[in-house]
């Protein structure tokens, strides 16, 4: 068995069992990136000598008796979070020479648990999009194919981390999700992702898209992985004003606990007519999963989750349109000189932006507008209310819901292009969990008739992932998602 | 809510997007499909609702007053394009 | 409804314009470190050298709240009389601009931290007026562009960045530049008092922003203008009036008043329109979201109540009460709460009015000849106490006093201790200024002759002779007293 065919728990005690070193590990991956990333582009920035000497350090520090949840184990960091010494672009040029002088919280979060990095990961620009086509670094190839061999999506905007995860070039990696980017790309690539509650990790030091939805959060091979990975993510941070000074709970105990008795809900409004059959079917496999291990499932109502995309599309827009506004080449990031002030914000932010990211802000700056605030914001903020008000309702008598993650498998790079609105309806039924802020898991769970990965979302109450936890972890054992992508490290051709 | 050309360039301008002529009603079109796709949210009846104040509902927590940061002139202006010694330069502003 | 007498008006062809004037004050905020960052706020420090990351708006930098500031804007509030709001909110107000780093500034929109509040303010003819406060509310300062360091660029220095600014806007209730004036003096002394702002207009710390617009009596309000940044209480009454002479005559000339923003010129002595900010009015009011609403424990701001110091107004009305001051004397006792301090020392225990003349007359003069303040004065409180007990108790009398207190000025010394080394105690011995008066009626025949023939103002002259004689320690009482009896 290669080193990479290890996930991460295996591979730690492998570690700690002295079966090999944190050096040979991460060497192994190493040359899986060298490998395969001119194919998938997962990677922006390959940390490799870096990567190289955090290991010795961590094998040197085992020896002397230290341990640490994730000591020597390598990860990849999505490219929005700032990481110190070693560029940051966000998928953009416009921060494409940016070298951050500070580490966010999650990733010192993360080397305080030993955990060395392999590089930084491709993404949508500014974390704005579901296909990761949007980059200023080239689109991310997934390691999944289809007969025909075309290139497909993993998803987006954290496609580079979901990626580079699937495809075994690390053991485990960051994302964010701001409408579903963490767990739709997950889905897209047969592995999981979480997106945890609201303010659960901290949002300091991370490229800040739409401030009161971006979560940051963790990929992984198995649902054990991403709680061990969520549980060093975690926690309080008082540089984040909309941090959660909550406890943090042992989510890897959490994926043990019995889902008997549990009450799983699912929403009706997530059903549609032109919902593809095989991703129903395997809804209502997941509810017989449910089942079969003691649990209830009850059918429940969210009245207002079919408005959250569009809802979604007002408020995260408008956030950014202010949140990108310090990018204006005068303090760091690339400058494009103009005859007078305004021309210098004008042709740098045009030049430096791309077009998904400058319809957004149009999008963003129109809505908050003289005149459109209340029509607009303040009505979106309104329905976030009563999209929240939905779910507080039904985890009145339900613990946990149950939903396709995405309205289909990975498509090929290049569809849904012509039209924007194709593209956001990949979030539908992710958006909802971000409006309200309670966290998500997507489990992969099945294959479509392409042979291509479906995943199964759970959704639970705010700062309650242990549940979440729990029932995704039945529904892997009742799985057995065993399926590989072909572009993975190790594999032939 | 449809928007004219006119009202694409201004919002290009308050957003300090420089817009190609050409670029306006490519993007014009694109904006007025999300607006209408958006238009659907008329639909629900938001009387008497409370907008949402951030997904965490809880009171702001206020920081002690102590001088804990700054002091990094180097570190604040290394990154800077332009540079003026102890200063980040800008073209020159009349007011 | 007539205008009353002594209104201010501006005379214009078609007759008399009244002037409405609104003030919105930026008074920085005393406090260790910004409003939303660790950064210090000291004044003058090397550029760039107080930028914490998140007040240069650096990627994934986000805002945390400073108590203190906050606790500055409710003293404030408490001191101005003012609704303290204890659930208030920042809002962001979205702008470009080289001196504003994040594109946005933090502020305080639909929901400041403080309501509705009042100034009362004395007036030179004695009455005092009330003018309405109509909000405060709480906002981050911008940086600093420099124009003139080179010759096609602006600089930019951050360290104002994020420094917490208390915006503080008026009523227009103002009628003159003297009301105007006035309003903001007492502003300045009421900020001094709480010790949530410095006042200092020089440095900056303190800045006016004034809205004027003119009308005929009776009328309603017709457009207004406003005159950014002032930054002396001088330069914003002369601001006031062109700007309302500037007004009357568009409007007497057939034109309309458009309504804009403009600076004034104080060589030129005229406001002149800024060209930058025409087109910055839609400034995206939201919610910050990178914070949470600010909500206040009652129980705080009840604590913050109890621990503000004495008002100025109050302190007047106590000086009047307690040491029987006049209003005007109580009043410009209470100017500076230091003064009125340095007042109470010397006046405890002592002729309350007797001090207060001193303090006002040869003490202030002598602290604007040496260019020093009452924090740095050459005479202190208790020196100055020990010169009027001299007085009280008739050791020195008034001439020799002044004498004294000169000599107190140069060398920093006691009055007991110069009187002593002088010899200046006053003489009170009976024999002593028989003598002396006897002696100097003998050696003026003439005069005596002619002061008893009705020449009565002559008695001048005699006590100045005595008191010459006797280098000016005569007791004065005891020379009028043994004059009178020898002359008859």
């Amino acid at each position: 068995m290669s080193l990479t065919d290890l996930p991460l728990s295996a591979a730690r005690d492998g570690l700690r069992r002295g079966d090999f070193t944190s050096l040979e590990l991460v060497d192994a991956h190493l040359d899986a990136i060298e490998a395969l990333n001119p194919r998938l582009n997962a990677f922006i920035t390959v940390t490799a000598d870096q990567a190289r000497d955090e290991a010795r350090k961590a094998d040197a520090a085992r020896a002397r008796g230290a341990d640490g949840a994730l000591l020597g184990l390598p990860l990849a960091i999505k490219d929005l979070f700032c990481t110190a010494g070693v560029r940051t672009t966000a998928g953009s040029k416009i921060l494409a020479p940016f070298v951050p002088p500070y580490e966010s919280t999650v990733t010192a979060n993360l080397r305080r648990d030993g955990a060395v990095f392999v590089g930084k990961t491709n993404l949508d620009e500014f974390a704005m999009g579901s296909s990761n086509m949007t980059s200023a670094f080239g689109p991310v190839t997934s390691p999944w194919t289809t007969s025909d061999n075309r290139r497909l999506v993993p998803g987006g905007s954290s496609g580079g981390s979901a990626a580079a995860v699937s495809a075994r070039l690390c053991l485990g990696a960051t994302g964010t999700d701001t409408g579903g980017s963490i767990r739709q790309p997950a889905s897209f690539t047969g592995i999981v992702g979480a997106k945890p509650t609201y303010g659960r990790c901290s949002r300091w030091g991370v490229v800040a898209f739409a401030s009161s939805l971006d979560h940051p959060g963790p990929f992984a091979r198995t649902v054990e992985d991403a709680a061990v990975l969520l549980g060093s993510m975690a926690g309080f941070d008082p540089k984040d004003s909309t941090s959660a000074d909550q406890k943090v709970p042992d989510f890897a105990a959490a994926c043990r606990q019995s889902v008997r008795g549990l009450r799983i809900g699912v929403p009706k409004e997530y059903r549609s007519d032109d919902m593809p059959p095989e991703i129903d079917a395997l809804w209502q496999q997941g509810l017989e999963w449910l089942r079969a291990a003691g649990a209830e499932t009850v059918e429940v109502s969210l009245p207002h989750t079919k408005y959250g995309l569009a809802a979604y599309y007002i408020v995260a827009p408008a956030e950014a349109s202010s949140n990108l506004a310090r990018y204006d080449g005068i303090r760091f990031g690339q400058r494009r000189d103009g005859v007078d002030l305004d021309d210098l914000y004008e042709r740098t932010r045009a030049e430096g932006f791309g077009p998904e990211v400058r319809r957004r802000i149009m999008i963003g700056t129109y809505v908050l507008s003289a005149g459109y605030y209340d029509a607009y914001y303040l009505r979106a903020q309104k329905l976030r209310a009563l999209i929240l008000k939905d779910f507080t309702d039904a985890f009145r008598s339900v613990d946990a819901l149950l939903t396709p993650t995405a309205p289909s498998a990975a498509f090929a790079q290049g569809e849904n292009m012509d039209d924007p609105i194709k593209m956001y309806l990949n979030d539908v039924f992710t958006v909802p969990a971000n409006m309200a802020g309670i966290p998500g898991i997507s489990v992969p769970a099945g294959l479509d008739k392409a042979g291509l990965p479906l995943g199964l979302q759970v959704l639970s109450r705010p700062f309650d992932e242990a549940t979440g936890f729990a029932v995704a972890a039945v529904l892997e054992s009742a799985a057995g998602f065993d399926t590989l992508p072909p572009l993975r490290a190790g594999a032939a051709g | 809510m449809s928007l004219d050309p006119a009202t694409v360039r201004r919002i290009a301008k308050l957003a300090r997007l420089h817009l190609e002529d050409a670029d306006v009603p490519r993007l014009q079109s694109e904006l007025n499909g999300i607006l209408g796709w958006i238009e659907q949210l008329n639909e629900v009846d938001v009387t008497g609702i409370e907008p949402l104040a951030g997904a965490a509902d809880m009171a702001m927590r206020l920081r002690d007053d102590a001088i804990t940061d700054g002091n990094m002139q180097e570190a604040v202006l290394s990154n800077a394009p332009d540079r003026a010694g102890a200063f980040y330069a800008v073209p020159k502003v009349v007011e | 409804m007539s205008p009353s007498l002594n209104q201010y008006v501006i005379e214009g062809s078609t007759g008399p314009w009244e002037i409405v004037v609104g003030l919105e004050v930026h008074a920085q905020v005393i406090s260790q470190s910004k409003l939303f960052s660790g950064a210090a706020t000291q004044f003058g420090a090397e550029p760039n050298s107080q930028v914490s990351f998140v007040d240069a708006a650096f990627p994934g930098m986000l805002p945390v709240p400073n108590r203190e500031c906050v606790a500055q804007a409710v003293r404030t509030g408490l001191g101005l009389e003012a609704q303290i709001n204890l659930v208030s909110r920042f809002d962001r107000k979205n702008y470009f601009y080289a001196d504003l780093p994040a594109g946005y500034q933090i502020s305080q929109f639909e929901h400041p931290i403080v309501g509705a509040g009042v100034v009362e303010v004395e007036l030179a003819d004695g009455s005092s007026k009330r003018i309405g406060v109509t909000r405060l509310h709480l906002e981050q300062d911008a940086g600093k562009s420099l124009h003139d360091q080179h010759a096609t660029k602006s600089y930019i220095d951050l360290n104002r960045s994020g420094v917490a600014l208390m915006e503080i806007v008026s009523e227009p209730d103002m009628r003159s530049p003297e009301e105007a004036g006035a309003y903001l003096r007492k502003m300045r002394t009421i900020l001094r008092y709480l010790g949530t702002c410095d006042g200092n207009m020089e440095e900056g710390s303190m800045r006016a922003d004034v809205n004027v617009s003119v009308r005929k009596h009776g009328e309603p309000f017709r457009t207004r203008c406003e005159i950014k940044n002032v930054n002396s209480v001088r330069f914003v009454m002369q601001a006031i009036e062109a700007e309302a002479k500037r007004q009357v005559e568009i409007w007497e000339s057939g034109g309309t008043v458009e309504q804009e923003t403009r600076l004034f010129d104080p060589a030129r002595g005229e406001t002149r329109s800024m060209r930058s900010k025409e087109d910055a009015h839609d400034y995206r009011y939201f919610p910050d979201p990178d914070l949470l609403p600010l909500v206040l424990d009652e129980n705080w701001v009840a604590e913050l109540k109890r621990g503000l110091p004495e008002l100025p107004d109050a302190k007047r009305a106590r000086f009047v009460a307690e040491y029987g001051l006049p209003v005007y004397d109580a009043g410009v006792l209470v100017a500076e709460k230091e003064t009125a301090a340095f007042y109470e020392t010397v006046a405890k225990g002592r002729d309350a009015k007797l001090a207060a003349n001193w303090m006002m007359g040869d003490f202030f003069a002598a602290l604007n000849r040496t260019g020093r303040t009452i924090e740095t004065s050459p005479v202190s409180a208790a020196a100055l106490g020990e010169l009027v007990d001299l007085l009280t108790d008739k050791t020195i009398n008034g001439r020799i006093a002044k004498e004294v207190f000169e000599a107190m000025v140069e060398t920093g010394e006691r009055p007991g201790a110069i009187v002593e080394a002088k010899g200046l105690r006053q003489v009170t011995d009976t024999s002593a200024i028989d003598a002396a008066v006897q002696a100097v009626l003998d050696s003026n025949p003439d005069k005596v002759a002619d002061y008893k023939g009705g020449k009565e103002k002559l008695f001048g002259f005699f006590v100045g002779q005595v008191m010459k004689a006797m280098a000016g320690k005569g007791n004065p009482a005891m020379v009028n007293d043994v004059l009178k009896a020898k002359l008859g």
